[in-house]
């Protein structure tokens, strides 16, 4: 027998919080609690868990907001040592109340280094999602659904960043660490895994001639690509299919326009220099207007 | 000039091609809003890069132009009036609909819309504040728009494109009168000077409340930027860069963006053949970063280099460093933040972490290493509890160790 919980890996810390107070007020060290994940593969050495009781007057555990804010952020990460960490923090930073501020402390600075990945992995998403859309519009609302794989367990954080912004569509977001899903109302997060879904939009093949278009062959700097978009990301993304072709034909279109001869000027450059030579003898300081255009037609007749 | 009528997809990737060539890209420092109340699209924070492509840009607005045709005859620009590229033009409903047809997708922050000058001035730059007044006010957009503001326009658009939009950009395009009037003989300097200077007047202006708390119409609360080609004329880094510090300090510029002068198709038989180096772009960046987040002064960096180019070996803090050597080692546990912001290694963020913990704890070397901070650079460049630089600070040819060892030629 053994103190300690068996906790589930959606676990938030509002949900860890009680927990660990219970311990605290105990006077559980450390090293007496064993914070077990339900998904964890189970050895011969596991013992059953019990709970310790509370004494009555213990005092309760006091946390800064910046090391409150520290163990919040960490309870989002997948690594099954998370709970132990933030335990042992809670603990030791009952004697040194400003813990969370010494960034070469190991205990925080593994910490930080976890927050920084649940930011990362959070940014990630809000940047690599791409919904699709589905369906046609019911009741003036149209649909969208979206499919990502996060590492953490970041979904109830990152729900405001969407329902904030793609408020007047409704949209679902399905990962295999659970589901979003807005309505124009409320957000739903559900932590049943899903299957990726075959989804299609037409508009991803413009998005793909953007991407190609705005992409510069004299310029090739691939490092800095993979370390912004590594490439675990690219098996969601309509565009990153597109790069290996990209890359192939970037030397060839780079030798092109070196060799390339200069070539006479269109011939309405010709008439414009006319008639800014002719309007720089009328009035001498003023921008010279282009000959008269239609300005409600297509291009099809420039000047 | 072709006839034929293209197709949207035909003209998106003409308009796009033709805008790449501007390096702005941030979709920051607007301030934070969202569509919670309003009920629309679109939300504005730290700002998010959707996608990134092989030549190492980000992705965040839809960066187009409104038309690539244009009466101008810029010599490095891929749409001056003598080119030979094929010309189009999107309407301003088209624009509006990929902007949000791709803002739903979460492909992009917003719209970047410039444009080539067609009839005039104002006509160009009301066609362009359109797009933003009814982006805003008829769909409800809240996402980020940038606009590429036309020198000559009337005071009145100015002021709506202001109301709209969250960044107004001119670029100056050349660090040097003299190379602008060689290269953009319709563009003169003075007036892109004239329009900044309104423009900081504008922004300075939105950010007053009259006596009773009545605040100002909005106007660009991202600030203005602006983008400098680097390598197709003459000028030096250190043109460059105190044109840079004249910017920043007399126009209150968010960004100046350097763009190394990048071949294009048909180009001008005036530009020079070979593009610069990527990496002296990325100098410039590095010496504009310490300019705008460490304290240091333009005229600082480039004081050591006779050549007035930053040092393409090593970058320009550390070659600071190394041109200062009497200012350092320095305490890791009592300098003040100033100098630990000026130690090769040491970057915003690490030095205000370290600033937090010397507080409780006395700091060794070892500890930076928890902080991610690489011991080789800053070892010549500290004392910390428990070590000393001794000789290696007094080393003749420190910069030995730090310049990249030269590599073979492979022979096939």
């Amino acid at each position: 027998m053994a103190y300690g919980f068996i906790l589930d890996d959606h676990t938030s810390f509002s949900a860890w919080r009680p927990l660990a107070r219970q311990c605290f007020m105990a006077g559980c060290a450390p090293e007496d609690i064993e914070w077990r994940c339900a998904s964890a593969e189970t050895t011969l050495f596991d013992t059953p868990l019990i709970a310790p009781t509370e004494k009555p007057d213990a005092p309760s555990p006091v946390l800064r907001s910046k090391c409150l804010a520290l163990l919040r952020s960490i309870l989002r990460h997948a690594d099954q040592t998370r709970f132990a960490l933030a335990y042992r923090i809670l603990w030791r930073a009952q004697m040194e109340p400003a813990l969370a501020s010494i960034a070469t402390d190991p205990d925080i600075a593994r910490a930080i280094h976890m927050h920084r990945q649940v930011r990362e992995d959070t940014h990630k998403m809000t940047a690599y999602v791409r919904f699709r859309e589905h369906g046609s519009p019911q009741a003036g609302r149209r649909s969208f659904y979206a499919w990502f794989e996060p590492d953490h367990y970041i979904l109830p954080g990152v729900a405001p960043f969407f329902s904030k912004r793609f408020v007047d569509m409704d949209w679902v977001i399905l990962t295999p660490k659970g589901s979003l899903a807005w309505n124009g109302d409320t957000c739903a997060f559900s932590p049943t895994p899903c299957a990726k879904p075959k989804l299609s939009d037409d508009v991803d093949q413009l998005w793909q001639t953007y991407y190609v278009s705005t992409f510069n062959p004299a310029r090739i700097k691939t490092k800095a690509m993979l370390s912004e978009m590594p490439r675990k990301y690219w098996k969601n993304l309509p565009e990153t299919q597109l790069i290996p072709q990209m890359l192939a034909n970037a030397s060839a279109r780079v030798a092109a326009m070196a060799a390339q001869q200069p070539r006479p000027a269109p011939a309405f450059h010709h008439k414009l220099q006319q008639r800014r030579a002719s309007a720089a003898t009328a009035t001498a300081s003023q921008t010279p207007e282009a000959p008269e255009q239609d300005t409600s037609c297509t291009p099809q007749k420039p000047f | 000039m072709n006839i034929m009528k293209q197709s949207l997809s035909d003209r998106l990737a003409l308009l796009s091609d033709a805008a790449k060539y501007d390096a702005s890209c941030s979709s920051s420092g607007a301030g934070k809003r969202d569509s919670a109340a309003t009920k629309g699209l679109g939300s504005v924070s730290n700002g998010i890069c959707h996608a990134f492509t092989p030549d190492g840009r980000c992705i965040s607005l839809l960066k187009i132009l409104l038309t690539n045709f244009c009466i101008y005859d810029c010599a490095y620009c891929i749409n001056r009036s003598s080119s030979n590229v094929p010309r189009a033009r999107f309407t301003a409903d088209e624009v509006i609909w990929l902007t949000l047809e791709f803002y739903r997708r979460n492909y992009i922050e917003g719209l970047f819309l410039s444009s080539g000058i067609i009839r005039s001035s104002d006509d160009t730059m009301s066609q362009m504040v359109r797009v933003a007044r009814e982006l805003r006010q008829t769909h409800k957009f809240r996402g980020y728009i940038h606009l590429k503001t036309i020198p000559n326009a009337s005071p009145a658009l100015l002021a709506e494109a202001g109301l709209y939009a969250d960044r107004l950009s001119i670029n100056v395009e050349m660090p040097t009168e003299r190379g602008l009037a060689d290269y953009a003989p319709q563009k003169h300097a003075s007036e892109i000077r004239q329009s900044m200077g309104k423009m900081r007047t504008h922004i300075e202006a939105a950010k007053d409340r009259t006596l009773t708390g009545r605040k100002a119409p909005r106007f660009a609360p991202g600030g203005q930027s602006t983008q400098m080609i680097v390598g197709a004329d003459q000028a030096t880094d250190q043109d460059i860069l105190s044109s840079s510090s004249s910017l920043y300090t007399g126009y209150r510029l968010r960004r100046v963006y350097y763009s190394a002068f990048s071949p294009i198709p048909d180009a001008s038989a005036i530009l020079p053949i070979k593009a610069p180096p990527l990496l002296r772009e990325h100098r410039l960046y590095q010496a504009d970063w310490l300019f705008r987040f460490y304290g240091f002064q333009f005229s600082e960096i480039t004081a050591a280099r006779p050549d007035g180019m930053l040092d393409l070996e090593l970058d320009p803090k550390l070659a600071w460093a190394l041109a200062n050597r009497a200012m350092f080692p320095i305490d890791l546990n009592r300098a003040p933040k100033e100098m630990l912001l000026r130690v090769p290694g040491l970057g915003v963020r690490s030095v205000q972490a370290i600033l937090a913990a010397r507080r409780h704890r006395q700091l060794r070397l070892e500890d930076l290493a928890l902080l991610k901070i690489s011991l080789r650079k800053v070892k010549p460049f500290l004392y910390a509890t428990g070590w000393s630089p001794g000789r290696l600070a007094e080393r003749q040819n420190l910069r030995q160790l730090f310049v990249p060892q030269p590599q073979q030629l492979a022979l096939f």
